[in-house]
């Protein structure tokens, strides 16, 4: 057993996690700053639903309002949802491909120092004179109207914490296409593989156009180009263009992964494999590739004309097929199995309906001429929350009781999970199922009160209610997450005792070089095929060898320091002196560690096949 | 028992109260439809909610089924299924013959709604005819203009019944979106060009909501997005030209009657004049037209779109507009008014009437 880590001090721990790029500490750190972040976004959350639950309420002031609904909604989607899937993706993808590490593991650290440098900063803007306040949209002629600098932090901040995403995207592309152990053909790659493919394979497609809409509204706020600027001769709609050109992949890049966890969750309570696994792995990649064609859906009352609305409308619904495709395919595989009840499953479970009215009032929005009616209602609200919450905030709680014991080492206590997942539920439904009616009841999205005889009283109160359900939920979770960490009671490989795939072949957490020896692959779940035939664990693909492994850095942090550093620069480069030199230090600092980073060889290091043989030996011992 | 039944009562009270509260308010809720366009697209709602709901009804029987008859009850391990190919293609074409159920008419009321060919027929006077109404949308408030009868309103919409009413679209400085919930589905006032679309207002629908009807902005334009509220006076058609003509003959401001108004127009002169229109014509450009046309401000509904017109409400906007509708543009361009000016400037606001 390797007491390495208990003998470290706390600083020693501190600076072990600044310099990692060993995938699985990465994925604590986006675990944790995912974490926050989404607490954060749930205050916000809370504040918006506290001031909506009356009429006339004067709880925050309307401009604070717009600047809560703006940041709760970039928050939860950038620095939350996203992250928090990414921390899963990091933990796991690698292990169930039979990888040592990602494919390049000093970029998988840089891209998460700059996720957290951008969040930071964007959350920052809070105390330094206000958030932005046009909406995680941002349309360009109201973003370009708000005063003060809260659109810069939106800015800056999603423009760097984005390049982390990016990179996060290709260096999955990357070690999933090179990094597969012998026999993992793409068609035995379990479910979650697979989907963290096709999303990475989306953000790598999908951020670019918000990287180049983001640089062009930037510049015509900082630097005095007219992009945007109506008088000027440019035009606002290029920016709902480019910003739905990413937003809607998105949806998928959040969804996809999701669906994976989940497409993981079900076979192993139901103890039978993925019903119909090549039409699951078809209809993720149609999805994905569907995600492209779609976006004008979000823009049909923008005046596109008839023809480029019933284009985007019939091709919106073209995605029901694929998604009613994974959705029948869970129930069959869950048909004739043998269901456990857990709390990974209860959240998959309850995932299947919830998510399929976010599916349907999905096709409903798609139906252009009726959309005229929804658009920028509580009706959308209801549905993206259906999708995003019932879909990917379901999964993000699924996989974190499922994935716990495979990441800490110990188990998640399944009543306190259980009572957070029906307090989750039951509060989900019941804050965002009236949002449909009040929508149609006449109410628009992004309003900071409502009036008084409207009849939109009741249907606000209720959802106001449901809503501190799901806070409720959170603080239970919270304290779940605490009393285990103190607790501490170590688990086994397979603590769910029916894993399928290879991340249930190893300890629990993982060693830093996850595989001893690379597993050899012979079918889709590979585990399972072992245990089925009386095996206990993987056979070895290769002989105990010298294990290369990469050194830890803390360039990486440096290198998103020095943007963080640069952001304030240019953002504040017309309001004082020393807004220029502090944006060319800034400059400095991450030019300068990235040529350090090039000129400075590192070969990273060998693990010893005596030093693994001790362990061994060791092991046998405790 | 007594209490019992008395809960009963209670109960049912609660449901009444829900299935009529069910449908929302005949002037706001998108379920009441109050007009052509309401209408379709209240079909097509109903279209798509009884597939989904079939949908849904399927899948929750297989659901249920899954989730009460496979519970584990001993440790075998069941048979490992790889798919079916039969399963497979059903779930796969019935879904798309059901999207084409929905597709085919979606596409045939996109295209219906969006024409708009009647405003191009132009007659020999150079004019529509069509009623041709030209929106402006503005922080935080509303100008409507009727190119044909030269005649330029603000905050409430004036129509005539039974009849298509097509429009002319566009924001003054950011993008807003003009959406009347129980008379059509909304569309965009972009900064950056002019959108077309046409309303229809039933005569009956009308008389539900007691002629009014209630108009929002859909798209956030700043704090006070939620306050940009209009209203749309729906009349029928002689009682609209009746409107219409009344307007036309009014060339000169309105004089005031009693002594107290008189000074408020003395008041108004001074300032409010600068920004605030009290005759109907649109000789000044857009640009110029910086406030809402007062012109027959005392016939409206409602003060700013969103206080019950009466001498109190507009006394408190005039005394305080900022807390009304936070950031509108009104707030800060005058000195504060002592009570006596208010006074005085309310009563004649309240004497700018163009209705016999």
């Amino acid at each position: 057993m390797s007491t390495y880590a208990q003998k470290k001090g706390f600083g020693a721990t501190v600076w072990d996690y600044l310099t990692t790029v060993d995938h699985k500490k990465i994925a604590v750190l986006y675990l944790i700053a995912g974490g926050f972040f989404f607490v954060v976004g749930g205050l916000e959350a809370m504040f918006i639903r506290i001031q909506l639950a009356v009429p006339n309420s004067d709880f925050v002031s309307a401009g604070m309002y717009n600047q809560i609904l703006t940041m709760h909604g970039t928050t939860m989607i950038f620095l939350a949802a996203m992250p928090l899937l990414f921390g899963f993706m990091n933990a796991i993808m690698p292990l169930q491909i039979g990888a040592r590490d990602v494919a390049f593991p000093f970029i998988n650290a840089l891209g998460f120092w700059l996720f957290f440098f951008g969040g930071v900063f964007l959350n920052l803007s809070w105390f330094l004179g206000g958030a932005p306040d046009a909406g995680w949209t941002s349309y360009a002629s109201l973003s370009l109207a708000s005063e003060g600098h809260g659109i810069d932090f939106y800015l800056l901040g999603l423009q760097i914490s984005g390049a982390g995403t990016l990179m996060g995207g290709i260096n999955f592309l990357v070690t999933i296409i090179n990094m597969r152990a012998p026999g993992m053909t793409y068609m035995r790659m379990p479910l979650f593989t697979w989907t963290t493919f096709v999303a990475s394979a989306l953000i790598l497609f999908a951020f670019p156009p918000l990287t180049v809409g983001i640089f062009l509204l930037m510049f015509d706020r900082l630097f005095g180009s007219n992009f945007f600027v109506t008088a000027a001769g440019g035009n606002t709609i290029i920016w709902e263009h480019l910003f739905w050109i990413f937003g809607h992949p998105e949806v998928y890049i959040l969804v996809l992964p999701a669906f994976g966890i989940f497409s993981e969750i079900i076979p192993v309570f139901s103890r039978k494999r993925l019903f119909g696994y090549s039409s699951m792995v078809f209809a993720t990649v149609l999805i994905g590739f569907l995600g492209f064609m779609v976006w004008a859906h979000h823009m049909f009352t923008v005046g596109l004309g008839p023809i480029a609305n019933a284009i985007f409308a019939v091709a919106t619904m073209a995605i029901a097929v694929p998604t009613g495709i994974k959705i029948f395919n869970w129930l069959f595989t869950m048909w004739g199995g043998s269901i456990k009840f857990t709390t990974p499953m209860y959240y998959a479970v309850a995932f299947i309906p919830s998510f399929l009215m976010g599916g349907v009032t999905g096709v409903m929005l798609a139906s252009a001429a009726a959309d005229y009616q929804y658009h920028d209602t509580y009706f959308v609200v209801a549905h993206f929350h259906y999708v995003i919450v019932g879909g990917v905030v379901f999964a993000i709680l699924a996989g974190t009781a499922f994935y716990w014991p495979k990441m800490f080492g110990t188990m998640l206590n399944e009543t306190l999970g259980k009572i957070t997942f029906w307090l989750f539920f039951i509060g989900f439904h019941l804050t965002f199922f009236i949002q449909h009616f009040l929508g149609l009841w006449g109410m628009p999205r992004r309003i900071f009160t409502f009036l008084e005889g409207q009849g939109l009283e009741t249907g606000n109160f209720v959802s106001t209610v449901g809503a501190f359900f799901m806070a409720a939920a959170t603080v239970v979770l919270v304290i779940n997450i605490i009393i285990t960490t103190v607790k501490n009671e170590k688990v086994g490989n397979d603590p769910w005792g029916d894993g399928r795939t290879l991340e249930w072949a190893i300890p629990s957490p993982p060693p830093f070089y996850n595989f001893k020896q690379l597993p050899l692959v012979r079918g889709l779940d590979p585990l399972w095929i072992e245990k089925m035939e009386g095996k206990k664990g993987m056979t070895p693909a290769e002989p105990l060898g010298d294990i290369h492994m990469p050194n830890a850095s803390f360039i990486p942090f440096v290198i998103s320091f020095g943007l963080f550093v640069a952001a304030f620069g240019a953002m504040y480069r017309l309001d004082y002196g020393w807004g220029l030199p502090v944006l060319i230090i800034g400059l400095l600092i991450t030019f300068g560690s990235m040529f350090l980073r090039s000129v400075k060889d590192d070969h990273g290091f060998h693990i010893h096949k005596e030093e693994l043989i001790d362990e061994d030996d060791k092991g046998v011992k405790a | 028992m007594k209490k019992l039944a008395k809960w009963r009562l209670f109960s049912l009270l609660a449901l009444m109260a829900l299935i009529l509260s069910g449908c929302g308010k005949p002037y706001l809720s998108t379920l009441q439809p109050a007009g052509e366009v309401a209408q379709r697209q209240y079909d097509l709602m109903q279209l798509s909610t009884i597939i989904m709901v079939g949908v849904i009804a399927v899948v929750t029987i297989i659901f249920l089924i899954v989730v009460f008859r496979f519970k584990r009850k001993d440790e075998q391990i069941p048979k490992q299924v790889e798919g079916s190919h039969k399963l497979e293609i059903i779930w796969t074409v019935i879904p798309i013959l059901l999207l084409l159920v929905l597709a085919v008419p979606t596409v045939i009321e996109t295209f219906r709604l969006a024409d708009v060919s009647a405003m191009d027929e132009v007659n020999e006077d150079g004019k529509t005819d069509a009623l041709v109404i030209n929106v402006r949308a503005s922080l935080y408030w509303w100008e409507f203009e009727y190119p044909n009868e030269e005649i330029v309103t603000s905050q409430e919409l004036v129509v005539p019944t039974d009849q298509r009413v097509y429009f002319n679209l566009k924001a003054s400085d950011v993008k807003h979106s003009f959406w009347i919930p129980s008379v059509g589905g909304k569309m965009d006032t972009n900064t950056d060009n002019i959108n077309k679309f046409w309303l229809q207002f039933d005569s009956k629908g009308a008389e539900k909501a007691n002629e009014l009807f209630y108009g929002k902005c859909a798209e956030l334009c700043g704090p006070s997005h939620a306050l940009m509220d209009f209203k749309v006076r729906a009349i029928s058609s002689d009682e609209f030209d009746q409107w219409v003509a009344s307007m036309q003959g009014i060339e000169e401001p309105v004089q005031p009657e009693t002594a107290l108004a008189q000074e408020g127009q003395e008041l108004f002169n001074q300032s409010c004049i600068g920004c605030h229109a009290i005759t109907p014509n649109n000789a000044s450009p857009e640009a110029a037209r910086v406030a809402p046309n007062l012109t027959d401000f005392a016939d409206r509904a409602y003060v700013a779109g969103i206080l019950e017109n009466n001498e109190e409400n507009i006394k408190k906007w005039l005394e305080d507009p900022e807390t009304l509708k936070p950031g509108n543009k009104m707030s800060g361009t005058y000195g504060e008014l002592t009570p006596k000016q208010i006074d005085a400037l309310t009563a004649y606001l309240m004497e700018l009437k163009v209705k016999e």
